[in-house]
C-alpha cells in the first residue's frame, strides 16, 4: 500500500497559481548540494551564490534553504554566505558516505565542521552495526552525534537504499528520532536507489506518529534522485497530504539536490512568462 | 512538557540522549493536531470535457439500430454533480423489450451460436481495443453521467472495462480447454440488468463473457446512468458487431421487470440491490430460466493490532471512500482489536481531511457527487438515525457544492452490531466503526451480516491472515489490500448477496450449458 499511497500523490494536477506557489516553495526548502573529491573554494562559490539569487529577481524566487558540502568546504561556503545568510551551511559528516570510520573520528570531524561554520550537520548513520542488528549502538553514535554538534541542526542519514525493506527504514527513522536528530534523511545520494516517494512516505509517517506520541515535529529531507520540478512538486503534495501546512516549511522540509534547481527555475520561468527559455538562459551553480 | 519516550540505547548516551532531546520544543498534548488548511491550495485542474459532445435525446440500440421507443416517451438524464440535464432516454415498455429479445434471438440462432469462438474472439478484441481509443471519452461521459471522480472514471472503470473484453476475447475460441471433459455450449439470450453505480464497468462484466460464450444480450442500464452504455452500443456498431448480438433496452424497473418476465429468455443475470434481486429470483422460479444475481454487502474490513497501521488506514478509506461508497463490496463495517482503536480513529479523522469533494471532472476531485437524490436521501437518512442510536459522527469539514447532490466523508464510532448502520447496506461515503478483542471475535462478528459478498484482513502475520480467511463466509476476502478488481478473479456472494460468480473461469461458467 505504501507504493500505491506514493503513486496517488503524483496523480494530483498542479497547475497554474498552485504550481508557481509550490514551485516557489520548493525552491526556498533546497538544500543545493556538491559532494565530490573535486569540490574546490571556487566550486563553493559557484554554489553559494547561486543559493543566494537563484533567478532573475524578476521572478521573486526566494533563497535556497542551503548549501550542501564536505567538512573541507565548511569554511569556504561561510565566507562565501556571511555570517548572517539566509542561506545556512550543512556539512555532512561522520564519514560520509560509507560511515565506516571510528566514532572519535567521526565526532572530530562533526566539532570541526561546525567550528568551522556549519548551522546544519547531515550525519550518517551506521548502517554496519544497523543491519547487524545492533540498534542500540546506531543509537548511541546519533546521540553522540548530536552532542557534538551542539547548536548546529542534526540531520540523520539512514541511506535507505542500504536498508532496502520498509520495515529497517521505519525502525532506523524511530532510532534516529529518540536520539535527538531533527531532521531525518533518506540517503547520500551515492547509493542507488535513493529517496524514492513509497520511502519518503514511510519515513514521514514515523514522523507523525513521533509528533504524537512526544509532541516534537521533526524535519524531513529526500535527497538524491529527485531531479525535476514535477518530481518535487510530488513531494511537496505527499508532506501536505500526509504530515499537513505545519510541515510545509523550510524549518521542517528539505529537498537534497544538485541539478533540480535550474529544472524548477525553468518551470517558474515558463509559468511566468509563458514560454520556455533555453537552458542557457539560468545561471549554473 | 517532557517526552516520556525512554531511549533504547545500554551506555552513557541515554542521558545525553534525553538532555538534547528535552531542548526541542515540545507541542502540549492538546494541542497536537495537523493542520489540512489551505496553506497550498491546488488550482482547479477540470478535465476538458467540451469535445465530448452528448446528443439531446438516447434511443434503444435494437438489432444494430437506435430505434425510437413505441410509447415515444422518454426520461431526463440528469449530471448529479450539477443537476443539469444532460440528454433525454427513450423508455422501453415490454413492446420494445420483446422487440429486442426477438432481434437476440435472431441473432442467436442464425449467426452468433454457429460463428466459430475465433471469430466472435475477433469481435471481442475489436472492441477492447476501440474502446482503449475512446478511453478519455468514455472516462468523461461516465463522470458526466454518474458523478464519479474523472480519476476514478479514468484510471480504473475504463481500464477494467477494456481489460474485460480482452480477457473474455482469449476465452471465446478456448472453450473446450476451459472445461476439460465436459462441451461448453451457449445458453441462448441472456437477460441482464445492470447498476447506476459502475455503468460501463458492469456492462462489460455482464456482456463480454455472455457474448464470447455464443450468448446474445439484452441488457437494461439503470435509469439514471444510461448514457454511456449506448455510447458503448456505438462501439459495438463501429466493431460491425452482428445486428442484435447485443440490444440495450433503457427505462424504469417496469422493462428490467419485463424482460425477466419474457419467455424467449433463457438466461437472467442481475446486479443490484438485494431486495429487487429477491424479486427478480421468484419471477425465475419454475421458467427454466438460469439465473445469476449479484447483490448488496456489508463487508467488515479487520484491522488487527499487528497490522502496518498507516497501510491499514489506506485500505480502510480505498474500501469505504471509493466511488463514494456505492460499491457493493465497500468495506463499511470497520472492526479494529481494541487496543488501537483510538489511534486508527485519529488517523482516520485526519485522513478524511485530505480527500477532496468536488467537481468530478476536476483531475484533483477524490470524492464525486452522490449518484441520485433518492441514494442521497437514504444516506441522510441512515446516518441520522446512526446518531440517534448513540453513534458519534465524524465528518471532513469540506465545503459541499451548492448544486447538485453531495455528502461529505463521514464515518461514525460507537457502532456496536445492534445498530442499524452496523447492519443495512448504506452505499454511501459512510463508514461504521467497530471493536473486537479477539481474531475469533473478529471473524465472528465480521460474519455476522445477512451478507456475504466481501471482506478484508490486515495483519503482519502470515499464518493469521490463512487462519482468519478459511473463517470468513465472504466472495472476495482481500489480506493487506481491499478493493482489487481484475477481470481473471471470479468475485460473487453468499448468502443475501446472491449467487453465482462473475469473472474468471466461473464466471465464463455462467453463461455456458455445460455438456
Amino acid at each position: 500500500m505504501a507504493e500505491e499511497r506514493a503513486a496517488a500523490f503524483t496523480k494530483r494536477s498542479i497547475k497554474t497559481s498552485a504550481k508557481l506557489a509550490g514551485l516557489k516553495m520548493v525552491v526556498s526548502m533546497m538544500d543545493l548540494t556538491t559532494l565530490e573529491g573535486k569540490d574546490t573554494p571556487g566550486k563553493v562559490a559557484y554554489l553559494c551564490r547561486k543559493a543566494l539569487q537563484p533567478a532573475d529577481p524578476k521572478y521573486n524566487v526566494p533563497t535556497c534553504a542551503a548549501v550542501c558540502v564536505y567538512p573541507n568546504m565548511v569554511k569556504y561556503a561561510r565566507k562565501f554566505l556571511g555570517e548572517n545568510s539566509p542561506v545556512h551551511v550543512a556539512s555532512v559528516a561522520t564519514g560520509f558516505p560509507s560511515g565506516q570510520f571510528p566514532l572519535p573520528t567521526k565526532l572530530n570531524e562533526v566539532r570541526r565542521a561546525v567550528a568551522d561554520g556549519a548551522d546544519e550537520v547531515d550525519m550518517v548513520i551506521n548502517r554496519c552495526a544497523f543491519l547487524a542488528g545492533d540498534h542500540a549502538k546506531v543509537f548511541d553514535e546519533i546521540a553522540a552525534t548530536k552532542e557534538a554538534s551542539g547548536p548546529a541542526h542534526l540531520k540523520v542519514i539512514l541511506e535507505t537504499g542500504e536498508l532496502v525493506t520498509y520495515d529497517n527504514v521505519r525502525l532506523a527513522s524511530e532510532i534516529a528520532m529518540q536520539a535527538g536528530a531533527d531532521f531525518i534523511k533518506t540517503s547520500t545520494g551515492k547509493v542507488s536507489p535513493a529517496a524514492t516517494m513509497p520511502v519518503t512516505l514511510v519515513m514521514l509517517e514515523a514522523i507523525r506518529d513521533y509528533f504524537f506520541a512526544t509532541g516534537v515535529r521533526i524535519g524531513m529531507k529526500p535527497a538524491g534522485g529527485i531531479r525535476n520540478a514535477k518530481q518535487a512538486l510530488h513531494y511537496l503534495v505527499m508532506v501536505k497530504e500526509t504530515l499537513g501546512d505545519d510541515w510545509l516549511t523550510p524549518g521542517l522540509f528539505r529537498f537534497g539536490a544538485s541539478t533540480l534547481l535550474n529544472d524548477v527555475l525553468m518551470q517558474i520561468a515558463k509559468t511566468v512568462d509563458g514560454n520556455y527559455q533555453g537552458p542557457d538562459y539560468f545561471s549554473l551553480p | 512538557m517532557k517526552t516520556k519516550l525512554k531511549p533504547i540505547s545500554r551506555k552513557v548516551s541515554a542521558k545525553r540522549a534525553v538532555a538534547t532531546i528535552a531542548a526541542q520544543p515540545v507541542v502540549p498534548l492538546k494541542e497536537r493536531r495537523l493542520t489540512f488548511g489551505g496553506k497550498w491550495d491546488y488550482a482547479p485542474a477540470p478535465e476538458e470535457s467540451r469535445n465530448y459532445v452528448i446528443t439531446p435525446r438516447h434511443e434503444l440500440f435494437i438489432n444494430g439500430k437506435f430505434v425510437k421507443p413505441r410509447s415515444g416517451k422518454y426520461f431526463p438524464s440528469i449530471n448529479p454533480a450539477t443537476e443539469e440535464k444532460l440528454t433525454e432516454i427513450a423508455a422501453a415498455d415490454e413492446a420494445d423489450v420483446d422487440k429486442a429479445v426477438k432481434a437476440a434471438r435472431r441473432a442467436y440462432e442464425k449467426v452468433w451460436s454457429k460463428m466459430p469462438g475465433r471469430e466472435r474472439g475477433k469481435y471481442l478484441y475489436r472492441i477492447a481495443r476501440i474502446i482503449q481509443e475512446k478511453m478519455r471519452e468514455l472516462a468523461v461521459l461516465e463522470s458526466m453521467d454518474g458523478g464519479k471522480p474523472i480519476k476514478e472514471t479514468r484510471d480504473v472503470d475504463v481500464p477494467l472495462v477494456a481489460a474485460h473484453f480482452f480477457y473474455h476475447a482469449g476465452w471465446a475460441d478456448k472453450l473446450k480447454y476451459a472445461f476439460p471433459g465436459r462441451t461448453p455450449r451457449p445458453l441462448g439470450v441472456a437477460g441482464q440488468i445492470i447498476p447506476w453505480n459502475f455503468p460501463l464497468l458492469m456492462a462489460a462484466w455482464k456482456i463480454a463473457p455472455a457474448i464470447a460464450c455464443g450468448n446474445t444480450v439484452v441488457i437494461k442500464p439503470s435509469k439514471t446512468t444510461s448514457i454511456t452504455l449506448l455510447r458503448l452500443a456505438q462501439i459495438f456498431q463501429e466493431a460491425e458487431l452482428p445486428e442484435g448480438v447485443v440490444n440495450v433496452v433503457t427505462g424504469s424497473s417496469e422493462t428490467g421487470t419485463a424482460m425477466v418476465k419474457h419467455p424467449d429468455v433463457n438466461k437472467i443475470a442481475f446486479t443490484g440491490s438485494t431486495e429487487i434481486g429477491k424479486q427478480l429470483a421468484q419471477l425465475c422460479v419454475g421458467t427454466g430460466k438460469k439465473l445469476t444475481l449479484e447483490l448488496g454487502g456489508k463487508a467488515a474490513n479487520i484491522v488487527f493490532e499487528d497490522a502496518p497501521i498507516d497501510q491499514a488506514i489506506e485500505g480502510i478509506i480505498a474500501g469505504i471512500y471509493f466511488n463514494m461508497g456505492h460499491v457493493c463490496c465497500a468495506g463499511s463495517r470497520l472492526l479494529v482489536q481494541e487496543g488501537i482503536y483510538p489511534k486508527v480513529v485519529r488517523k482516520l479523522r485526519d485522513r478524511i481531511q485530505t480527500l477532496r469533494l468536488g467537481n468530478p471532472l476536476d483531475k484533483n476531485t477524490d470524492i464525486g457527487a452522490i449518484n441520485n437524490k433518492p441514494q442521497l436521501e437514504k444516506i441522510r437518512e441512515l446516518v441520522q438515525c446512526g446518531v440517534a442510536e448513540g453513534a458519534e459522527l465524524v465528518q471532513s469539514s469540506c465545503t459541499l457544492p451548492e448544486r447538485g447532490y453531495w455528502y461529505p466523508p463521514t464515518f461514525l464510532t460507537g457502532v456496536t452490531a445492534s445498530h442499524r448502520v452496523a447492519q443495512e447496506e448504506i452505499f454511501g461515503p459512510v463508514l461504521s466503526v467497530m471493536t473486537f478483542r479477539t481474531p475469533e471475535e473478529g471473524f465472528e462478528r465480521a460474519n455476522n451480516t445477512p451478507y456475504g459478498l466481501s471482506a478484508g484482513v490486515w495483519t503482519d502475520k502470515g499464518s493469521k491472515i490463512f487462519k482468519i480467511v478459511n473463517q470468513l463466509r465472504a466472495g472476495v476476502v482481500w489480506a493487506n489490500t481491499y478493493n482489487k478488481f481484475d477481470p481473471t478473479s471470479p468475485f460473487g456472494g453468499y448468502k443475501e448477496s446472491g449467487f453465482g460468480r462473475e469473472g474468471g473461469l466461473q464466471g465464463l461458467a455462467a453463461y455456458c450449458r455445460l455438456d
